[in-house]
C-alpha cells in the first residue's frame, strides 16, 4: 500500500484527524497508562485503604496525638522558614547570576544545582559535619549561643539546602528573559532605580518567586534523608513527620503510619495544585509582558 | 549609529534603538546621562554587596558542605579511602546499587519515551490529568514511597500471603528495593522529554510519514536522533536518583549488611557507627556521581544554546 493511500485512509477516520496523524497512539498511550497504574497508582492506593482501615476515630487518635502534632509543627514550621530563606536569598542569587558577570560565575551557577544532584544521605552527613559543634561553621556559631546541629535550627538548615535550587531556577530565567527596554522605558519616564525595581522588576519576579517558594516548601515537607542526620531525632523536639512515619513502620504500626502519611500527602497534593496554578499565572504574566 | 544616550547605556542595553534615540533627538529634555545610568544599572556598592551575599549564602549551604565531603573522604590519605571502598560490605553495596539502577533506569526510560510520544504527538481528552499523574511521585515523601511498597508486598500487604505461599520475598530483599526505586525515579525521563518534544513539534515526523516511513522507522531514524541528548540527560538524572535514593530504599531494605544495603544505606550505617572517614569515603562515590550529573547538565545547556544559534543563523541566511 502506498504511503499516500495509507495517509488518505487515515484521514478518513475523523478521530485520527482530531488526534494527530502519527502512528503509535494506542501503543504509547496504552503502555503509559498501564505502567502508571502499575508503578504509581496501585501502590499509592494501598495507603488510602490502610488509613481507612483504622476507622475515623482510630485515625484521629494517631493524627492528633501530641507526638504527631509536635512533628507537624516542626515539619511545617521549619519548611516554611527554609522556603522563606530561599525566597529571600534565592532572588538575590538569581539576580546576581542573571545580571552580573564575575569570575567563576559559571562555577557558582553550577553549584546551585548540587542539592538536586547530591544524594540526600551524603548531604545529610556533610551538613551535620559542617554544623556540628566542632564543625567548620558550627564552631563559629557555638560562641554565639547557636546550637545548629541536633536542634530545630539544624532541621531548618537541611531543609534550606534541599530547597535551595527551586527559587533560583524559577526566578533566574524570568530575569534573563526580561526585556531591558522595560527598565529603559521606566528610566526615560523618570523613575529612579528603586522605583524601577519596585514597580517594573518586582511584579515580574513575584509569580516565579512564589512558585519557587511552593516547590521548595513541598520538597522540604517530605524530605527525610538530609534531615535525619542533623536533627538528632528526639521525639516531641526534633522529630519531623516523615521520621515519625518511619518510627511507626519500624514498630509495625502500619495503620498509624498510613494515617500520618495521609495527612502529609494531602498537604503535598494541595501544594502541587497551588504550584500548577502559580505556574499558569507565571506563564500568563510572561506572555502578557 | 550611536547617539549620546545610547553610549550611556550599559552594553546589554544597546539593542534599544528606536525609543532611546528618538528621545535623545527630541527637544523635550531627556533625563541626564548619569541619571539614566543610575536608573538602569545597580550602583557598584549594591553590586558588590549583592554578589557577596549570594556567594556567602551558597558557600554556607552548598560549597562548604561539598568541600567537607572531599576533605573528610581523603583525611586518612588515599590508602584509607581505598580500604573503605574495598571492604566486602561496601563492594556488596556498590554491586546492589548498580543492579538496582540497571533494572529501574531502562524501564523508566522506556516509559518516558512512550509517555512523551503519547503526550506530545497526539491530542486527546484527559492529557493534562495524565501529565499531572506522571508528576505524582515528586510530591510523595520518600518515606511514604517506601511504605506503600511495604503495604503492597509486605507480610500483611495486599500480595503478602500470595508471595509467602510461593516462597517469594519482595520486602527486605532486592526486588523491593528495585520496585521502590522504580517508583521514586518514575517521572525523571518523561519530565525531561515532554517539554523538549513539545517544543520540537511534529513536522519532521509527519514529513517522514508522508515519505512512507513506518512508526518504528520514524521513532528510530527521526525522533530518537532528535531527542537523544534530552533523553540522555533524563537518563543521567534518573540514574543519579536511582543510585542515591535513601528514604524509600531505607524503608524496604531491612538493612541487611552485604545483602540489602545500597551505597546510601551503607553510608548511613558507617556514619552511625562513628566510622566517619569510611562513611565519607563511600559517600565520595555518590559525590562524584552528582558532579557527573552537573557536568552533563552543563553540557546539554551548551549544546542547546549552540543549536539555537545555529537555527538562527540558518534562518537569517535563508532570509538573505
Amino acid at each position: 500500500m502506498s504511503a499516500v493511500r495509507r495517509l488518505a485512509q487515515r484521514d478518513r477516520s475523523p478521530n485520527r484527524r482530531k488526534r494527530g496523524v502519527l502512528p503509535g497512539f494506542g501503543l504509547s498511550t496504552g503502555f503509559t497508562v498501564f505502567y502508571l497504574c502499575l508503578v504509581v497508582l496501585l501502590p499509592l492506593s494501598t495507603l488510602a485503604a490502610k488509613a481507612s482501615g483504622l476507622g475515623l476515630e482510630g485515625a484521629w487518635r494517631v493524627i492528633a496525638s501530641p507526638r504527631a502534632l509536635a512533628s507537624y509543627r516542626l515539619s511545617f514550621g521549619a519548611s516554611l522558614v527554609a522556603a522563606g530563606l530561599n525566597v529571600l536569598f534565592g532572588v538575590v542569587v538569581a539576580w546576581v547570576l542573571a545580571r552580573y558577570r564575575f569570575p567563576a560565575r559559571s562555577l557558582v551557577d553550577a553549584a546551585v544545582d548540587l542539592p538536586f544532584a547530591l544524594p540526600t544521605a551524603v548531604s545529610g552527613i556533610a551538613l551535620t559535619s559542617v554544623y556540628a559543634r566542632n564543625g567548620w561553621i558550627g564552631r563559629f556559631l557555638e560562641p554565639l549561643g547557636i546550637k545548629a546541629a541536633f536542634s530545630p535550627v539544624g532541621v531548618t538548615i537541611a531543609l534550606t539546602f534541599i530547597g535551595l535550587p527551586f527559587v533560583i531556577r524559577t526566578v533566574q530565567p524570568v530575569l534573563e528573559a526580561l526585556d531591558p527596554e522595560l527598565e529603559e522605558a521606566a528610566a526615560v519616564l523618570g523613575a529612579g532605580r528603586w522605583a524601577t525595581f519596585l514597580r517594573v522588576l518586582l511584579p515580574a519576579i513575584v509569580p516565579a518567586a512564589l512558585t519557587g517558594f511552593a516547590l521548595a516548601f513541598a520538597r522540604a515537607l517530605g524530605e527525610y534523608g538530609s534531615v535525619v542526620f542533623i536533627s538528632g531525632n528526639m521525639p516531641l523536639k526534633t522529630e519531623i513527620a516523615p521520621l515519625l512515619i518511619m518510627t511507626r513502620l519500624e514498630q509495625y504500626d502500619y495503620g498509624g503510619a498510613a494515617a500520618i502519611a495521609t495527612v502529609l500527602l494531602a498537604v503535598s497534593f494541595l501544594l502541587l495544585l497551588c504550584i500548577n496554578r502559580l505556574q499558569a499565572w507565571t506563564r500568563a504574566r510572561a506572555g502578557h509582558a | 549609529m550611536t547617539g549620546p544616550l545610547e553610549s550611556a547605556l550599559p552594553a546589554g542595553h544597546r539593542g534599544a534603538r528606536a525609543p532611546a534615540a528618538a528621545s535623545a533627538r527630541s527637544p523635550v529634555t531627556a533625563p541626564s546621562r548619569s541619571r539614566l545610568r543610575r536608573a538602569i544599572e545597580d550602583p557598584p556598592v549594591v553590586r558588590w554587596a549583592l554578589a557577596a551575599l549570594a556567594v556567602l549564602f551558597l558557600a554556607a549551604f552548598v560549597l562548604v558542605p561539598a568541600a567537607v565531603v572531599v576533605v573528610e573522604a581523603l583525611r586518612g590519605g588515599l590508602a584509607l579511602w581505598w580500604k573503605a571502598l574495598a571492604d566486602p560490605d561496601a563492594l556488596a553495596a556498590i554491586r546492589l546499587t548498580l543492579l538496582v539502577a540497571a533494572i529501574s533506569v531502562p524501564l523508566n526510560a522506556l516509559f518516558g519515551l512512550a509517555a512523551a510520544w503519547s503526550i506530545t504527538r497526539f491530542r486527546y481528552r484527559g492529557k493534562d490529568a495524565l501529565v499531572s499523574l506522571i508528576d505524582l511521585p515528586f510530591g510523595v515523601s520518600p518515606v511514604i514511597s517506601g511504605m506503600v511498597i511495604v503495604l503492597l508486598f509486605g507480610a500483611h500487604g495486599w500480595f503478602g500471603s500470595w508471595l509467602a505461599e510461593r516462597g517469594l520475598r519482595v520486602v527486605f530483599a532486592v526486588p523491593g528495593i528495585a520496585i521502590a526505586t522504580l517508583f521514586v525515579t518514575f517521572p525523571f525521563v518523561a519530565r525531561e522529554l515532554i517539554p523538549f518534544m513539545q517544543a520540537q513539534g511534529t513536522e519532521e515526523e509527519e514529513a517522514a510519514l508522508v515519505m512512507g516511513a513506518s512508526g518504528w522507522q520514524i521513532l528510530r531514524r527521526v525522533t530518537l536522533p532528535n531527542v537523544k541528548w534530552s533523553l540522555f540527560y533524563g537518563v543521567i538524572l534518573c540514574n543519579a536518583r536511582a543510585m542515591g535514593e535513601f528514604g524509600a530504599v531505607s524503608v524496604v531494605s531491612g538493612h541487611i549488611r552485604g545483602a540489602t544495603n545500597t551505597i546510601p544505606l551503607h553510608v548511613e550505617i558507617l556514619y552511625s557507627e562513628y566510622a566517619f572517614q569510611a562513611a565519607f569515603a563511600v559517600a565520595s562515590l555518590l559525590f562524584v556521581l552528582a558532579l557527573v550529573t552537573l557536568v552533563a547538565k552543563k553540557g546539554l545547556e551548551l549544546r542547546q544554546a549552540s543549536a539555537r544559534r545555529e537555527t538562527i543563523r540558518q534562518s537569517t541566511r535563508s532570509d538573505l
